[in-house]
């Protein structure tokens, strides 16, 4: 039986500072994350103690330096929000990780809210800026020249399911699931074959099939194993093979998908070998064609298209969820991807309500020709990086979103909430509940830890080593009858 | 192949359009009719193709006030823009 859905993103933005010669990204990513100021005091540190991004799921510990940074550095590049989620600089982005989340909706509404808080705190840099210089932030995954950030996806899975088993299975799953996951990019990077349009903005960066690496190299399937939970019993499965989407939609599917697979895989529900000969050269393959008419080859010999690959996985899919009770989120899932991948069949083109790299495709297709444009022209590429912008007056994708012309999975009432509030059934409410409720008290911070510094007492951590517990269920009433940290850590016993 | 569920549709949900005070709307607030839904079929060609030229029309008029839009947030001095816009390799 497969364990219940636990799931975040992490989202590195673009930044850059217009009309500044001295524009340097990292001070900026300082500035950016500093001026979003929940915590008044804003002393409140990451728990590095509690990483170890060196553990490879395939059973060995990788050589390398792991990254601590002095108290007041850590200080400067972490904020740990009241909605559970971490903003923080990475290298040279910003990045937003969400809290943990138990299902794909939930997941879209606290994305989402995330691009809020990174707008909200730009608003607030800008004003810092000297006179002309303004800065800007892009929900996208390239700056078009070689370079490439990620979006991360993080699904909690249970240890007993063989790493070589989701290897085998996502493989032509990840490879394919662009069709409807991709955000669209105009051209090639990272020295590919030349062309127009492509489907995912990350296919040109994937260099391997299964490795440690996020950064150099990159491969479809990441082996980082460090669970932050009870690593006797669960693997966090780090997936640094999608885009980062501006539609609702999109992000739904990527997500909610994903999850539902991930659970067959769990339960060993997939039972068809679609195992690709060529995964690196089919994933850019695949990107490079918006047709949707490339036929990959597979080990056993057959020939099949990306569509037919991912009705494959829907069947599947479809046999298991006539078998097992799926939860109201994942059947909902399960038919929007039934719907996309009929109006993928059909016309791709159709689907540019749902569907990122549709939705920017129709602008361009539209664009160019109204203007008698050739692709590589510099307003095409801008309005490629402008679908990504975060200002809601300027970013085309939400241009599209006010005109009504894209379809919402949420409310803006509810991504605003959730810019302040945690999910209310994963452990992410605790560490936003002790966030809001004491922030004085609360020393460090980690995924699957708070610890307290309280009074001349020695700091305390708390381990929070499952997931789902933590939630409003197991602790708000010890939360309501703890006036303070110190009350907290006394009723806690 | 793929057993659909019947009536498999994009459907969306509540669509609450106001704003919290985290996110200012942009003021040019302009709601457009989305694009209508399947299209039915028609038995008589020429009502078919009658309906096809409206739609067609239909169509190129929703492109050119999207254009339009388009035209009113473009980026200034693109060009130079997409030049400077580098980015540091990451994650």
């Amino acid at each position: 039986m497969a364990i219940p859905t636990v799931m975040g993103t992490e989202i590195e933005y673009g930044i850059i500072v217009k009309n500044d010669p001295e524009f340097d990204p990292i001070s900026s990513c300082v500035l950016l994350v500093n001026a979003y100021r929940e915590d008044p005091e804003g002393r409140i540190l990451w728990d590095y103690d509690q990483e170890n991004p060196l553990a490879d799921a395939r059973g060995f510990q990788v050589d390398g330096e792991k990254y601590t940074p002095n108290q007041q550095e850590n200080i400067a590049r972490n904020k740990t929000l009241i909605n559970g989620a971490r903003y923080y600089v990475d290298h040279a982005h910003p990045e937003y990780s969400s809290p943990e989340v138990t299902n794909a909706r939930d997941l879209v509404i606290h994305e989402k809210a995330g691009e809020r808080i990174l707008e909200v705190s730009r608003r607030e840099a800008n004003v810092l800026l000297p006179e002309g210089a303004t800065m800007l932030l892009h929900k996208n995954n390239s700056d078009q020249k070689g370079n490439s950030y990620g979006c991360h996806e993080n699904y909690l899975m249970d240890r007993r399911t063989s790493f070589k088993r989701i290897v085998e299975n996502l493989l032509p799953f990840f490879v394919t699931r662009q069709i409807y996951c991709g955000s669209g990019k105009v051209g090639s990077e990272n020295r590919n074959q030349p062309c127009d349009f492509q489907i995912s903005q990350r296919a040109d960066f994937f260099e391997t099939e299964v490795a440690l690496d996020t950064m150099v190299k990159r491969p479809i399937i990441n082996t980082r194993d460090e669970p932050h939970a009870d690593r006797e019993k669960y693997r966090r499965l780090h997936m640094i093979v999608g885009d980062s989407n501006m539609s609702e939609y999109t992000i739904y599917l990527r997500n909610g998908v994903t999850a539902i697979l991930l659970s067959m895989i769990e339960d060993g529900a997939i039972d068809r070998d679609l195992s690709l000969m060529n995964p690196v050269r089919a994933i850019k393959e695949v990107s490079h064609d918006p047709s949707l008419s490339l036929e990959m080859q597979l080990d056993n010999g057959k020939r099949m298209t990306a569509i037919e690959i991912q009705n494959e996985f829907l069947d599947m899919a479809l046999t298991y969820a006539a078998k097992n009770s799926l939860d109201a989120v994942s059947m909902d899932v399960l038919e929007k991807w039934q719907y996309v991948m009929q109006r993928l069949a059909d016309n791709p083109m159709d689907l540019s309500r749902e569907i990122d790299w549709v939705a920017k495709k129709h602008i361009l297709d539209g664009f160019i020709e109204r203007k008698e444009l050739e692709w590589d022209d510099s307003r095409v590429k801008m309005l490629d990086l402008q679908y990504h912008d975060t200002r809601p007056d300027k970013g085309l994708y939400y241009m599209l979103e006010r005109q009504n012309r894209v379809e919402r999975i949420c409310s803006d009432d509810e991504i605003n909430a959730a810019a302040h509030r945690p999910p209310e059934d994963t452990r992410a409410y605790f560490r936003g509940e002790c966030l809001r409720r004491y922030p004085g008290e609360v020393f460090g911070v980690n995924w699957d830890s708070i610890s307290f510094a309280v009074g001349e007492e020695p700091v305390r951590r708390i381990m929070m080593n499952e997931p789902l517990k933590g939630s409003r269920t197991y602790v708000e009433e010890l939360l309501d009858k703890s006036e303070s940290a110190s009350e907290l850590l006394a009723n806690m016993g | 192949m793929a057993r659909f569920i019947k009536g498999a549709k994009s459907g969306s949900r509540d669509q609450s359009q106001d704003s919290g005070a985290i996110w200012m709307a942009a003021s040019s607030e302009q709601k457009q009719k989305s694009k209508g839904g399947d299209e039915g079929s028609s038995d008589e060609s020429s009502e078919g193709s009658q309906k096809m030229a409206k739609k067609g029309e239909e169509l190129k008029e929703d492109m050119d006030s999207l254009m339009e839009e388009i035209d009113s947030v473009l980026e200034e001095n693109a060009e130079e823009f997409v030049k400077n816009y580098v980015q540091r390799g990451g994650e």
